[in-house]
């Protein structure tokens, strides 16, 4: 909008559509960020407080100790974290270990069967995990690791959604850059590793967030193959918990909810614009 | 002065910095001028308040005899052409071209989707709108592509859907905005022809902007070179080129670029340049330094050295065409371009020493703070058709 | 060329081969031969743990069909999808909008509007079962403190699958928006500009001849994305009502998860597996189509 010199009557209605504005999204921002506030709130409560039909923010009695102390005691929830750390992390470097260089064999070789390649990838985006449920439990079955971590992380070593990023960005890399690599006599993995990979570090990066965010809030998959409590990632782990206080221990409970999600929140707040972007890119998926 | 645009003293900051300081204008009715400068120089801003599309500090605008300040974009009766065209990609040509009467024309009940068509009076205003822009798209050689969406057209063809869009409105003043800087240079030259053409055939006034001094010397009645948000010179391209106010006016227009040759006044009517004395009146006391400006065609080759001749080696020659450029660093240290007739190719050779010949009537003498002095014997009254050349 | 590359043919397909060799026995055998083996494992009668299993054609589709659970959960699948999407893309628009004409504090309200999309969502289902608790819950203290009428929300039939998809619509409103701000910013300012000149510079009008028709194809998407999160709906259902009260908020997955896993009737589950991948397989395309006319638009 143009304003300048224009009627100050025109100033004040721009001033006060702002006003509405802003009124319009806080409101909306407090009943999004509510369920956030009332884990926090609730996670300080004693018990007595959150059967009372008060709408205190604040309890009158903090109990943080009493209820955070029983979420991590109660249920290793520091090992479903640690459980989380191991899982994303080996899935995420496997992921890029398998995912670059076959990203650069389909972005910048010629080779027999690299369409045929490229048309896999391209059907295996197509496919969403939980379709193959089934034929990846008898797998694990078959193979003996139902329950542990190697079965949390087998099924997603391969991404296609991991190639298909790698690809769209390593074809941007000129070709003589590359011929100048193999004359500096660097070999292609090499090329891979010491070229394209650091090339590439925003689409590595995006991929990286995108990757864990999803797996670290998997709770389907591991519902299916994991049944020993120490092995349970973040969201079985909460299950777990939510199966066990099936009255109303709310205290404890949000707690260990608060626990389990601020990681990824934390790490939200501190790289919006990353996860924004990781997670958008995502969307192709 | 009735129509037109009259700027008085505009101004315009954005934060501390100024971008436009008292700038005062009159553009005259029919008449096509041209703001020219270097980007940044504020001139793009000058244009969008104009429009209405920035609002000024201080000072104010009129179009066509009305104080518009006050006045919302569409109320000006002004039609603008933006250097990316800014057609709507979702609309055909048809509908891009009808959009702006649709505007004007129709009310709002009378605009909206589907139902609008229900209201009474429609049809016979979507026929006006139908007739008057097959006219336009007739008149502009587009009449084929009216139901292609721009995504469909070549820039060229684009930039003739735009050109449409404004020209289909009737206003009485037209603003571009660099129109053809998206195009490559064949089908600039092609397109510059053509805007002179709709000027001459509509006669309205335009106002337009550029970086390319080509198009501001063929195209323009007159020109306003732009620096740092003042104007530097007003003029017709021919005062511009060979009467400029001050250096930097000198130096922005003209290509290859006009010589600067420093000099020190030996006496009110004579200059020392690189020991050669030459009698240029500058008024100015002894022992001033001045700067002369020479355009590459304002010096010839003379046969062999002599009183009032430069003295120099050839270092560089660029053969284009009829004419040849040959870089001259002078026995003094400067350098100078010169530009003579191919068949003059002859006399000169790469490391070879020559004798420039500075034609007095045409040097141009600048003070040290690069104000223009004028009160030379010679110079100023260069005949006219040396003049517009790019 | 002088460049010692390696030579065409033999050489090339060899580093070809280590390269992507892991990925592409990966892809096989994790990805493409699983798919395969669904739809064999569907015309069977195999359960996991039997010993022996027997082709049974169609029957598994023709049980399918014909069982009231699937039907109910077919139907719950698809009306949750009607609830979430047309309020999380118009949430989702209307929100962009306002935030991109707010000015300030657009990063704050991005911020919290994408928190739940990021938030592990088993545990924020755990936080919306207290909030939506009968009794001590806020939301139905706050009706009862507004005089309104209050419901077991989670555990009566007509409220339950709306609520479930209140939750899906307030994790999946921050990912529209995101959405919607990079369509809004990729829009060229100079053709609001033309709209100023040309006579569009009301509100309703920049919105009807600039900002809604250069919003199409990024509006097309999100629907589509929106839609695919919708049929994936599973950790809500799993962790609040496990698809009840009387099945009337049993979706695709969690029927799926169900017969394969709990009853162990892994033909069916198959077959159920096949009916889920078909709808998304759709979407998908669907989606792919709408990317390439995005490309082909301006």
């Amino acid at each position: 909008m143009t304003a300048g010199g224009r009627a100050g009557g025109r100033t004040a209605l721009a001033l006060a559509r702002r006003g509405l504005c802003h009124a319009l999204l806080l409101a909306s921002s407090c009943l999004v960020g509510l369920p956030f506030v009332w884990m926090l709130s609730l996670s300080a409560k004693p018990p007595e407080e959150i059967f009372d039909a008060g709408f205190a923010l604040f309890p009158d009695r903090w109990y943080l100790l009493e209820n955070y102390g029983k979420a991590l005691t109660e249920h290793p929830l520091l090992l479903f974290l640690a459980n989380g750390v191991i899982v994303c992390g080996a899935i995420l470097v496997l992921q890029i270990l398998v995912c670059a260089p076959a990203a650069y064999a389909l972005a910048k070789l010629r080779f027999h069967g690299r369409d045929l390649m490229f048309a896999f990838v391209l059907i295996g985006l197509l496919i969403p995990q939980q379709v193959l449920a089934i034929p990846l439990f008898a797998l694990a079955h078959r193979l003996g690791i139902l329950d542990t971590y190697a079965a949390l992380v087998f099924p997603f070593i391969v991404s296609p959604f991991g190639i298909f990023l790698f690809r769209q960005f390593f074809k941007t890399v000129p070709d003589d850059l590359i011929h100048a690599a193999r004359l500096d006599g660097l070999s292609e993995m090499a090329i891979v590793w010491r070229l394209m990979v650091p090339l590439a570090w925003p689409a590595v990066v995006a991929f990286s967030i995108f990757s864990v965010v999803s797996h670290w809030n998997d709770l389907f998959w591991p519902l299916i193959v994991i049944r020993s409590e120490e092995l349970m990632p973040p969201p079985l782990g909460v299950v777990a918990f939510n199966d066990e206080e099936a009255g109303s221990d709310y205290g404890p409970l949000m707690a260990a909810a608060t626990v389990i999600v601020s990681p990824l929140i934390v790490a939200f707040l501190f790289a919006q614009r990353w996860f924004v972007d990781g997670l958008s890119m995502g969307a192709m998926k | 002065m009735s129509a037109g645009v009259v700027l008085d003293r505009v101004s315009k900051r954005f934060g501390t910095e100024s971008v436009l300081a008292d700038v005062s204008l009159e553009i005259r009715d029919g008449e096509f001028l041209t703001l020219l400068g270097p980007s940044g120089c504020g001139k793009s801003t000058l244009l969008r308040i104009i429009a209405g599309l920035e609002a000024q500090d201080a000072g104010s605008v009129f179009i066509a005899g009305r104080r518009a300040d006050r006045l919302r974009a569409k109320e000006r009766d002004i039609a603008m052409v933006f250097q990316t065209y800014a057609l709507y990609p979702h609309l055909t040509v048809a509908e891009n071209m009808a959009l702006p009467l649709k505007m004007r024309r129709m009310c709002l009940a009378q605009r909206l989707p589907g139902i609008g068509r229900l209201w009474p009076g429609r049809k016979a205003v979507a026929r006006s709108i139908r007739d008057d822009v097959a006219a336009t798209a007739r008149a502009l050689e587009i009449a084929h592509l009216m139901h292609r969406k721009p995504g469909q057209l070549s820039g060229g063809q684009r930039q003739r859907v735009a050109v449409g869009r404004a020209v289909v409105r009737e206003p009485s003043v037209f603003l571009m905005d660099e129109p053809l800087s998206n195009l490559d240079a064949k089908l600039r030259v092609v397109m510059r022809a053509e805007i002179k053409q709709l000027h001459q055939r509509l006669g309205a006034t335009i106002l337009y902007v550029t970086h390319d001094q080509s198009e501001a010397m063929t195209l323009s009645d007159r020109v306003a070179v732009m620096h740092r948000g003042t104007l530097a010179q007003v003029g017709t391209p021919q005062a511009i080129y060979a009467d400029p106010e001050n250096l930097r006016v000198a130096e922005f227009v003209g290509s290859p670029m006009i010589n600067t040759l420093s000099a020190i006044v030996a006496s009110p009517s004579g200059v020392v340049l690189d020991g050669v004395a030459l009698p240029l009146r500058t008024g100015l006391p002894a022992g001033g330094a001045v700067t002369l400006g020479l355009r590459p065609e304002a010096v010839s080759l003379a046969p062999a050295p002599g009183a009032g001749l430069l003295n120099g080696t050839v270092r560089l020659l660029e053969h284009m065409g009829a004419e040849l450029l040959v870089h001259v660093a002078l026995d003094g240290g400067e350098t100078l371009t010169a530009k003579l007739d191919v068949a003059r190719a002859g006399l000169v050779a790469v490391g070879r020493a020559v004798a420039i010949r500075p034609h007095l009537d045409q040097v141009l003498v600048f003070a040290a703070d690069g104000r223009r002095l004028r009160c030379a014997d010679h110079g100023g009254a260069v005949p006219a058709s040396r003049g517009a050349r790019a | 060329m002088t460049v010692p590359r390696p030579p065409r043919g033999t050489r090339e397909l060899l580093s070809a081969g280590i390269l992507a060799g892991p990925a592409l026995l990966l892809l096989l055998a994790t990805m493409l031969l699983p798919v395969l083996a669904v739809f064999v494992i569907a015309v069977t009668d195999w359960q996991f743990g039997a010993g022996h299993l027997s082709f049974v054609g169609l029957d598994n589709f023709v049980a399918l069909f014909g069982d009231a659970v699937f039907r109910a959960s077919i139907t719950n699948t698809v009306l949750y999808v009607c609830l979430v999407v047309p309020a999380t893309v118009g949430l989702g628009l209307a929100l962009a909008l306002l935030i991109e004409s707010c000015g300030r504090l657009r990063a704050f309200y991005r911020a919290v509007h994408f928190l739940p999309y990021m938030a592990t969502l088993a545990a924020m289902a755990v936080v919306w079962e207290a909030l939506l608790h009968p009794t001590i819950g806020v939301v139905n203290r706050t009706l009862q403190g507004l005089g309104w009428p209050v419901a077991n929300w989670l555990r009566d039939e007509s409220t339950v699958l709306p609520t479930l998809a209140v939750i899906g619509i307030w994790q999946g409103l921050g990912f529209a928006l995101v959405l919607f701000l990079a369509g809004l910013k990729a829009v060229p300012r100079d053709l609001y500009d033309a709209a100023e000149v040309d006579g569009a510079d009301g509100t309703l009008d920049r919105l009807t001849v600039v900002t809604l028709p250069m919003l199409g194809p990024v509006t097309m998407f999100v629907v589509i994305v929106t839609a695919l999160r919708a049929f994936e709906v599973f950790d809500t259902v799993r962790i609040l009502t496990e698809g009840g009260p009387a099945h009337a908020s049993e979706v695709l997955l969690h029927t799926l998860y169900v017969e394969s896993f709990e009853y162990l009737r892994t033909g069916y589950g198959a077959a159920v597996t096949i009916v889920f991948l078909l709808i998304v397989m759709v979407l998908t395309l669907l989606q792919a189509k709408v990317m390439d006319r995005r490309v082909h638009y301006s």
